[in-house]
């Protein structure tokens, strides 16, 4: 499967305080949570971003918390992979587990700018920059990992598994 | 090839012989925490998924600790949801308002880890129990509910970082110190996806308050887990708190890092992290001059006993500097209770200060003092990223409860060698 949008891009270490503030964390709603998301650092992102849009970040993106709201309201606003030079451990973990594509890529993180048009190929990694005319190689995610995101999320590879 | 602490314990707990740095497997959990925040969310994956069974009664923990007691409607469902759940499945471990503390303050307290066993939870300073030689780590709500349906979850093995220790702190100088100064080194993804182990001649010189401290920053500097290595510390500590047999695990000699640092204790200043993150590091000697409007006394990091100890010594008798407002967090009823008992509350008021009932409160900008537009706290908390007690045009500075009160006694940030204790 091969995804196509803009790239939305921020600089390193990222956290999840700004990506879903602590104060938002009591609303149980996924769509009134999900138009928080990145107001602290950029208001604009939930009136830009369209479905299919990339978040691409520098290093470390998602530091912080192990607040699942922060995967959660990035894909309910349907972005449809984040990709970053390095990711932190939680979110990365997180992220995967609900299903949400993510792509390590130090070189992408790097090269790729705000706005500019952008494709991932979920098969093979493949990051391919339409608007600089360059491709990028994210690293390969182990088999197991691959299999929770072809399950979209964690709970679905488990029922799967307990199921047959 | 030697295995470390944490590759031992996620071993054993896998059912295997040996595991090497960037092996997955799938390991038994021996305890699942979650917060008044963070269970909602795996409770709806929980029951999305149709699962109608928990792995067992003791092997869960819900803490109501961060919007409790609740600070508006919204967090008052979500603590219901939580009750609701305890309750339906008997949890035996389910703490509300009363009982609760901050909870990486009170799992320690009341026995609930011990070394070699796996901790696992939906809050990223789960990491703290590492100080009592367990592995632990944060993680989160689906990992929950997983963990709460299975009582197993997937891992990475992670490579490890050997810190050993060596020397004495000296008097105004500990565990939060020693931290801040670690991450300001190696910088907040220094760690990433390793173990931070501790060890060294220097490691009896740390109290378990200062390695629950320093296991607790752990995640700040993008650690799997921080861990520190078992001695007789640790065995007073769990005597008479834990019943249950456990296993201490020692890393192999011949174990593998991919760093060994060496931490001279006796060298480290006290030590402040500007904002807007944790490694944004300063010794007190070179903090210059900054005002402040809030002090923040408590938290996961730093709100036990020995912390108000060290706060209350330096503000009995003493009064801080109007226009500062400092709120005091005992991390669990007992240590409120130890607290009372040995004056340091009334100390604390008299001084100027509100005390407050156990809760995260500002840490997260949740409640309790929120900050508002170019406002400066000094906290002994454990983040200060952009936003995180306020208006994203506050500040907030992290330090020693050493420094928090002499902060609040000056008005500004301010070294605790500048007082003298009243009160030994």
């Amino acid at each position: 499967m091969t995804v196509m949008g803009k790239a939305h891009k921020y600089g390193d270490h990222i956290d999840t305080d700004v990506i879903i503030p602590a104060r938002c964390l009591n609303i149980s709603d996924r769509k009134e949570l999900a138009t928080h998301c990145m107001e602290d650092i950029d208001k604009t992102f939930v009136e830009r971003v369209k479905p299919g849009d990339m978040i691409v970040g520098g290093l470390n993106f998602g530091c912080g918390s192990s607040r699942e709201h922060a995967p959660m309201v990035i894909k309910e606003n349907g972005v449809s992979c984040v990709i970053a030079k390095t990711f932190a451990r939680i979110f990365y973990r997180n992220a995967i587990n609900i299903g949400l594509p993510i792509f390590e890529c130090e070189e992408a993180g790097g090269a790729i700018e705000n706005g500019d048009s952008v494709s991932v190929d979920f098969e093979t990694g493949v990051i391919t920059n339409h608007t600089k005319q360059e491709t990028y190689q994210a690293m390969a995610m182990p088999g197991f990992i691959k299999e929770i995101i072809a399950d979209n999320g964690l709970l679905n590879a488990i029922k799967r598994k307990m199921n047959s | 090839m030697g295995m470390t602490m944490s590759q031992k314990i996620l071993a054993k707990k896998a059912g295997l012989d040996h595991v090497v740095p960037g092996q997955l497997i799938n390991a038994d959990v021996d305890l699942v925490l979650g917060n008044d925040i963070t269970t909602p969310v795996a409770i709806d994956e929980f029951e999305k998924y149709g699962f109608d069974s928990v792995c067992g009664k003791e092997k869960i923990a819900i803490v109501l600790d961060h919007f409790a007691p609740n600070k508006d409607i919204k967090a008052a469902a979500l603590s219901k949801r939580c009750r609701e759940f305890a309750g339906k499945y008997e949890l035996k471990h389910f703490y509300d308002v009363g009982t609760m503390g901050i909870e990486h303050a009170l799992l320690p307290e009341q026995g609930m880890v011990a070394p070699g066993e796996l901790v696992v939870g939906a809050d990223s300073h789960t990491c703290t129990y590492g100080a009592l030689g367990a592995f632990s780590t944060g993680f989160g709500s689906t990992d929950m509910a997983a963990a709460m349906a299975t009582g197993r979850i997937w891992f990475k093995v992670p490579s490890a970082i050997r810190f050993e220790l060596a020397g004495k702190p000296s008097k105004w100088v500990g565990g939060k110190d020693v931290i801040l100064h670690i991450i300001g080194m190696i910088g907040v993804d220094g760690a990433r996806y390793q173990s931070m182990e501790f060890g060294g001649s220097g490691l009896v010189n740390l109290t378990i308050d200062d390695r629950l401290t320093m296991a607790n920053m752990a995640i700040e500097a993008g650690a799997k887990n921080g861990i520190f290595e078992v001695d007789e510390v640790t065995l007073a500590y769990e005597k008479g708190r834990v019943d249950r047999p456990f296993q201490v695990y020692a890393p192999d000699a011949d174990a593998e890092y991919e760093r060994i640092i060496s931490i001279d204790l006796s060298e480290i200043r006290p030590t402040v992290a500007f904002p807007h993150l944790p490694e944004n590091t300063r010794t007190i000697d070179r903090v210059g001059e900054v005002s402040i409007d809030q002090v923040v006394i408590g938290s996961c990091t730093n709100g036990r006993l020995s912390d108000l100890r060290i706060a209350a010594a330096l503000l009995e008798g003493r009064k801080i500097v109007p226009g500062v407002r400092c709120i005091v967090f005992p991390g669990t009823q007992q240590i409120y209770l130890d607290a009372m008992k040995a004056g340091y509350l009334e100390t604390f008021i008299k001084a100027g200060c509100a005390v407050s009932t156990p809760t995260c409160g500002p840490c997260l900008g949740g409640h309790m003092g929120i900050l508002a537009e170019g406002e400066r706290c000094v906290a002994t908390t454990n983040r200060n990223f952009v936003g995180r007690m306020g208006h994203v045009k506050s500040e907030v500075y992290l330090a020693s409860p050493a420094v928090a009160a002499a902060s609040a006694l000056a008005g500004k940030i301010a070294n605790p060698e500048a007082f003298e204790m009243r009160k030994d």
